[in-house]
């Protein structure tokens, strides 16, 4: 038992962008003072640190394929610790720890078509493999995007959608819950599961990469089952109190019959066949 | 095994007391009940006792402990922490010191919590077999009611004297410290421990119906029981009590306390728990566990199942704490545990 370095200890970070995205949501663009790229897969996250007012677990949004040593974080201001980090600009300190968890099987998914379905904030995680694809595009067939939010000026990264909707090489769709009537939108209108039965799906060659709230999980799993996709061709990534980031602190265990998880260790990003039977996941 | 008169052995504490660096503590009395505490001399160590209120757990995790301290002068400076009080504690029982080994596993697992792991190193653990039984407590069916390792130090009354196990190498140094009189134990004397140790297994009023081995799918079978859980929860206050006096509980939060500059301060892990309303509950307000069944219900999983398809361990040791401190007196897990081995075939 010796006197290791500390797992709780962050280090320090500096911002060198923020971008309001939306009225609850800005991108921060962050590099550790180190130098050293955060070395993430897609999919995983850090604990984000503002000494004074605490730490909370938050998803990278960028990919590991982004030019320079920089991460991009997207905040939604809902907590102490966020609400704080939105008072940050440029050339501001905080702390970082990690990368933590299970991210996005890459490996696993090169060679086949992949189909991201984000409600909400759950673009910012799937975002990192999104722009994984779209960077080595070759590397994998058909890429489908289908992204929802509530209303049109909930859209995120309102820039790169832009891009999305223009691109050949992808097929994207959007849709929003509602929309206002004197808001101009020309995507589609209502939740996100009315977007899926409009998509072809290669059941032999495809794999669905979902996330979003909580509420969401159950409908578009339903829809995905309508469509026959293999429940092991599914990845989610789940959100949770993921306090520590290294499987002790306990907050973000989900339990079944059949087993236990640390969301920070197994997962954020899980296997939906693996977690299906699992009570507590979804 | 050795031998040493009881006089001698208050000589001994109250010279460890005096002129080891370490910090002594040892059982006291404390109303009427029992604590782990300081002791200022060998008399106020009370090894006769039934069961402590808090376990020897916080000593290596505090109830509150710094992890961080951080500056915001000029940018961010951190630095890590651990608040290391060396100490020899003395008179802890048996399901006690499996308690220890088993978060000796859980902090020692990748990656090493050295807050934990660095308390625990530096610190000499005296065991007393028990003489007294708490009549909330299960040891005997736990198989924790007496130990073969685990300990620097072991003793067991003999009336006028102790039997001392040496359990470590950290163990035989303390004895060859201190100016102690001690013999080699006779064949009389050992015989006479193994019969009491032997004996201590009869001695406690609750117990399990089934070998706990049996708790890891008997829990997985009845997970789904939700009538079971609903019906068992529904006094539950959610205090969180049963989980404070848990030696096998360590789960934690971490939280930020400023200093009055508002420039420094510390990042501390507090104990939390389980069945506090809050515990899985995020940002935004979603609760992932809201359900009281579904709290207590994690609780017994923890104890029978999680922990030991993790670490290997049943992590329940049968000391009745959680038992004993429950006001609607829904937490002891003989109760609960018998009656879903009971129902196990309906």
């Amino acid at each position: 038992m010796n006197k290791k370095e500390s797992p709780y200890l962050p280090e320090n970070a500096t911002i060198l962008n923020v971008e309001e995205m939306a009225e609850r949501e800005k991108l921060f663009e962050i590099e550790l003072d180190s130098g050293d790229p955060l070395g993430h897969e897609p999919g995983q996250f850090v604990e984000v640190s503002v000494p004074g007012v605490g730490e909370a677990p938050i998803s990278v949004s960028s990919s590991p394929t982004k030019e320079g040593n920089s991460f991009e974080l997207c905040i939604r201001k809902v907590g102490n610790v966020t609400n704080v980090i939105h008072t940050l600009s440029e050339g501001d300190k905080i702390g970082i720890r990690g990368p933590y968890g299970e991210g996005f099987p890459v490996e696993e998914l090169k060679g086949h078509d992949v189909i991201f379905i984000a409600g909400g904030l759950g673009i910012a995680p799937l975002r990192s493999l999104i722009n994984y694809t779209l960077d080595r595009r070759e590397e994998f067939e058909d890429i489908k995007i289908l992204y929802g939010c509530r209303k049109p000026c909930e859209l995120l990264y309102e820039d790169e959608v832009e891009e999305w909707r223009g691109l050949d090489e992808i097929d994207y769709r959007e849709t929003v819950d509602e929309c206002p009537d004197d808001v101009c939108w020309e995507g589609n209108v209502g939740v996100i599961t009315t977007l899926i039965p409009g998509i072809d799906i290669d059941l032999d060659n495809s794999y669905t990469v979902v996330c979003g709230p909580p509420i969401m999980y159950q409908f578009v799993l339903q829809e995905l089952k309508q469509k026959k996709v293999p429940d092991h061709r599914i990845y989610l990534s789940l959100e949770r109190r993921m306090k520590c980031g290294v499987g002790k602190c306990g907050h973000c265990q989900i339990n079944g019959k059949d087993g236990e998880f640390y969301v920070c260790q197994d997962g954020p990003v899980f296997n939906y066949d693996i977690v299906k039977d699992f009570e507590e996941a979804l | 095994m050795k031998v040493i008169k009881k006089e001698d052995l208050d000589d001994f504490v109250d010279e460890l007391i005096a002129k080891d660096e370490r910090e002594v503590v040892g059982v006291k009395s404390k109303d009427s009940k029992y604590v782990f505490d300081k002791l200022g001399k060998a008399e106020e160590l009370e090894l006769e006792y039934d069961v402590t209120i808090l376990p020897p757990k916080k000593y290596f995790m505090p109830q509150r402990e710094t992890l961080v301290e951080y500056e915001t002068r000029e940018g961010i400076e951190m630095k890590a922490v651990n608040e290391v009080v060396p100490r020899i504690i003395i008179g802890i029982h048996p399901y006690d010191l499996e308690s220890i080994k088993q978060m000796d596993k859980v902090f020692a697992d990748s990656p090493e919590d050295g807050n934990y792991l660095e308390k625990r190193e530096k610190s000499i653990l005296i065991g007393v077999n028990m003489q007294q039984f708490s009549e909330w407590s299960f040891a005997g069916s736990m198989g924790t009611a007496t130990i073969e390792d685990g300990y620097d130090l072991m003793l067991t009354d003999l009336g006028d004297r102790y039997a001392v196990e040496i359990g470590s190498s950290k163990g035989r140094e303390l004895l060859e410290e201190g100016s102690l009189k001690i013999r080699d134990a006779e064949p009389e004397e050992i015989e006479e421990v193994e019969k009491i140790e032997e004996n201590i297994q009869d001695e406690f009023e609750k117990e399990l119906d089934f070998s706990p081995r049996n708790l890891p799918w008997l829990l997985a079978e009845e997970y789904g029981d939700e009538d079971f859980w609903e019906e068992n929860a529904e006094d539950c206050y959610s205090c969180g009590t049963c989980n404070i006096v848990c030696p096998t509980c360590y789960c934690f939060d971490v939280q930020d306390f400023n200093d009055i500059s508002l420039e420094e301060g510390e990042r501390m892990r507090q104990w939390d728990g389980c069945m506090l309303e809050a515990f899985a509950e995020v940002a935004g307000g979603e609760n992932f566990r809201e359900e009281r069944a579904e709290r207590y219900r994690h609780r017994f999983m923890r104890k029978g199942r999680y922990l030991y398809n993790r670490f290997g361990d049943i992590a329940c040791v049968g000391c009745g704490r959680c038992a004993s401190q429950c006001v609607p007196d829904i937490a002891d897990p003989t109760n609960i545990f018998n009656k879903l081995w009971s129902d196990k075939d309906e």
